[in-house]
């Protein structure tokens, strides 16, 4: 079987946000939504205070609060660990997005383009008005990955099969692969370093994971 | 861009959202009193129109809501685990039941409706209580929350229709006193978790305190003319005219205050959850980046986080 992870590595983020610029460029999302979004925390109280950037967005959970409530059965789930959207079969409830315990998904119900009312060229090539009046979350570009594994590349490594924002990482921060592969790059990464996954106590056993330092858990 | 880990209202379910689970819960509530009515041999067939009307109102607006409404019939497509189909489902039983029941007076059919209409009220609640994004909603004392004021609503709308008797004004008052217990458990639920903490800012804010006036005001309105005849305690000014009033402004309290409640809950004190940073990076070069001036930066060190 394959599950199809990322990796945040906390130590290397720098906050830059070329990931969230990369994601809004390929996938031409609207104004306002970012499927790849980098928080930029701070920690504590002076004079002992950390700054932290985190990466978020859609987690990709094993057990997915999203698909368990949607009453159209647009929320799925690939054999892959890839959670998808049916946008011909999504009513649009917003169930979906209330049930998120990330805040990853959104909707808008209007077309808006960044520059008011011309698309950009990234626009006119990528925005789908079936988007329009549905739910939208990161994909993990699983168009991608389709098209990259049907030419037998690998997810993770070759970057015509990777997800944009990995690819356009500056600092090696962002790793994607199948953490099933017991040799891979992800599933050594996770070994050897100390990571956390966020909202773990809801028991959705997100598929996005936090290094924070080295050594194992 | 800096962006922020607090928590922020959802801005996806508005008060037309709301008005679904206004008028559920107030239409269901009425729909079995409504029931109970036709048991003891008391006219229903109005009040279980009206109930009906309600939730048809409800759902109307939250069509109006959604995304696609061309493509509604689709929320149909998943019974195994969406309340929300359920909830569907329940309806489209409940609505031409109840019809038969008011056509044909039968009092079976609307004791049945009363079963289809407690279904669907806690199809409502378990809606909410399934919105993991939403720690107010995922507090598992919603679930009587709901129910109780649902019940509570509707006994106060039937006083309204004019049903002022003993029997109505006790089942009124119980159910408003359910509704103030699974309140005051919702609320002590929420205080012990911490994600809620700004739900619980709405919940102390003026309106809200507003609406929980409105709720024991009511309840104060509806003792009064109980007492009056069943206990045989007599008040300066209480006359049967005034009795009558009193117990419709009772009723109108209850239902106005539950109806409140829940435009605060859905569209005001919605917040989602804040990201969960349970530990800090180690960060820095050279053997231990925790050293000199940095020493406050303990690394690795578990940070407490708001949710």
């Amino acid at each position: 079987m394959t599950r199809y992870v990322m990796v945040a590595d906390l130590r290397r983020c720098v906050g830059c946000q070329t990931c969230t610029a990369a994601c809004k460029e390929g996938n031409a999302t609207p104004p306002g939504v970012q499927w790849r979004r980098v928080l930029d925390l701070e920690l504590g109280t002076y004079p002992d205070v950390h700054r932290v950037f985190v990466p978020v967005g859609c987690q990709h959970c094993a057990n997915p609060p999203c698909m368990e409530v949607c009453p159209s059965t647009a929320t799925r789930q690939r054999t892959d660990g890839i959670v998808t959207i049916d946008y011909d079969l999504c009513i649009g409830c917003s169930y979906c997005i209330m049930a998120c315990p990330y805040d990853a998904r959104s909707l808008v119900d209007r077309t808006e383009y960044a520059f008011g009312e011309t698309a950009t060229p990234a626009e006119a090539a990528r925005a789908h008005r079936r988007t329009i009046g549905v739910a939208t979350k990161c994909t993990f570009c699983a168009e991608r990955i389709d098209a990259g594994t049907a030419r037998g590349l690998v997810p993770g490594q070759d970057p015509e099969a990777t997800p944009l924002c990995v690819n356009s990482c500056i600092s090696g921060a962002l790793s994607f692969g199948d953490i099933e592969d017991p040799t891979g790059p992800i599933a050594t990464l996770l070994a050897e370093n100390q990571w956390f996954r966020m909202h773990e106590s809801e028991g959705t056993e997100p598929g996005f994971y936090y290094i924070w330092d080295k050594g194992k858990l | 861009m800096n962006q922020s880990m607090a928590s922020r209202r959802q801005r996806y379910w508005d008060l037309r959202a709301a008005g679904n689970f206004i008028g559920g819960g107030t239409g269901t509530g009425l729909i079995i009193t409504a029931a109970l009515a036709a048991v003891v041999g008391a006219p229903f067939r109005l009040a279980l129109a009206l109930g009906l009307g309600f939730v048809a109102a409800g759902l109307s607006l939250v069509w109006l809501e959604i995304g696609k409404p061309w493509r509604a019939l689709n929320v149909f497509f998943h019974p195994r685990t969406s309340w929300m189909t359920r909830e569907a489902i329940v309806a489209s039983g409940l609505m031409p039941l109840g019809l038969f029941a008011v056509a044909t007076g039968s009092t079976a059919a609307a004791v049945a409706v009363a079963l289809l209409a407690a279904g669907f009220l806690f199809c409502q609640a378990r809606i909410l209580r399934a919105a993991r994004g939403i720690p107010a909603w995922r507090q598992a004392e919603i679930v009587p929350l709901i129910l109780a004021t649902g019940l509570a609503e509707g006994s106060g709308v039937y006083l309204i229709a004019g049903a002022h008797s003993l029997r109505w004004l006790a089942f009124a008052l119980l159910a408003g006193l359910l509704r103030e217990a699974a309140w005051l458990a919702y609320r002590a639920g929420l205080a012990g978790t911490a994600a809620a903490a700004p739900s619980l800012a709405v919940f102390d804010a003026a309106p809200a305190r507003l609406a929980r006036g409105a709720q024991l005001a009511g309840l104060g309105l509806i003792a009064l003319p109980l007492a009056t005849g069943a206990l045989g305690v007599t008040f300066p000014g209480i006359t049967p005219w005034g009795a009558a009033v009193l117990a419709w402004a009772g009723g109108a309290l209850a239902a106005l205050a539950g109806w409140g409640v829940k435009a605060l809950l859905i569209a005001r004190a919605a917040f989602t959850r804040a990201a969960a940073i349970p530990m800090v990076p180690t960060r820095g070069g050279g053997g231990n980046p925790c050293t000199a001036n940095l020493a406050a930066l303990r690394c690795g060190r578990r940070v407490r986080s708001p949710v």
